[in-house]
């Protein structure tokens, strides 16, 4: 039963760190600023909240007393991840939009 | 098979830091990099919670639940220093 507890903890271990990895390369390879927002705001999240279920479960495994408050890590995370998102890209508009700036990139939107 | 799967994250998470801090060093707008500032916490809190689980500690998770603190503020005061202001009454199309 632990070893399966163990092996759980294992696969979201690894499911954590590859969706941290495709958020990460989704910050690196997407063309546009608003493109790169949604990735990593969205995978990072899961990534996080899968590395504290595992903490939980390998505790359990191994009897130790389960460390409940490492769940307040993922609850404050899906809280702030939206606010987060939405203020920068407010501040990505409020760069391109201002009025009476001169936008550079007039005419060029698809 | 923890002994293979923690490091086998920690490797993960790292190549994950190394790619934000490539945009945060990049970066065309200052938006880019506030968001890989923002990505780069969220990777050092996971990393420390793996570095705990391998040194076998819990105080790890406030170190984390801290840094999630820090990392929140710190992407909305940049944010509001870079000109995020409210919604003109026009709209954002303007």
């Amino acid at each position: 039963m632990a070893g399966l507890v163990e092996g759980l903890a294992a696969l979201l271990l690894l499911v954590g760190g590859a969706f941290a990895l495709v958020g990460a390369i989704g910050i690196l390879r997407l063309p546009d600023f608003f493109a790169r927002l949604h990735g990593p705001t969205k995978a990072t999240t899961i990534g996080i909240g899968a590395v504290v279920l595992a903490l939980l479960l390998i505790a359990w495994a191994h009897g130790e007393p389960v460390p409940w408050r490492a769940l307040l890590i993922p609850l404050f995370l899906f809280v702030t991840a939206p606010v987060a998102a939405h203020a920068m890209a407010r501040a990505a508009l409020g760069r391109r939009a201002r009025p009476g700036a001169v936008r550079p990139d007039a005419g060029s939107q698809p | 098979m923890l002994t293979l799967a923690v490091p086998a994250a920690i490797l993960l998470f790292v190549a994950a830091l190394a790619l934000s801090v490539w945009r945060l060093v990049k970066g065309p707008r200052p938006a880019d990099r506030v968001l890989a500032l923002d990505s780069l916490t969220t990777c050092l809190m996971a990393l420390g919670l793996l570095g705990g689980l391998m040194l076998k500690t819990d105080a790890m998770i406030e170190v984390a639940l801290l840094l999630a603190l820090l990392g929140f503020a710190a992407t909305i005061a940049l944010s509001l220093a870079l000109g995020g202001g409210p919604v003109p009454p026009g709209g954002e199309e303007g």
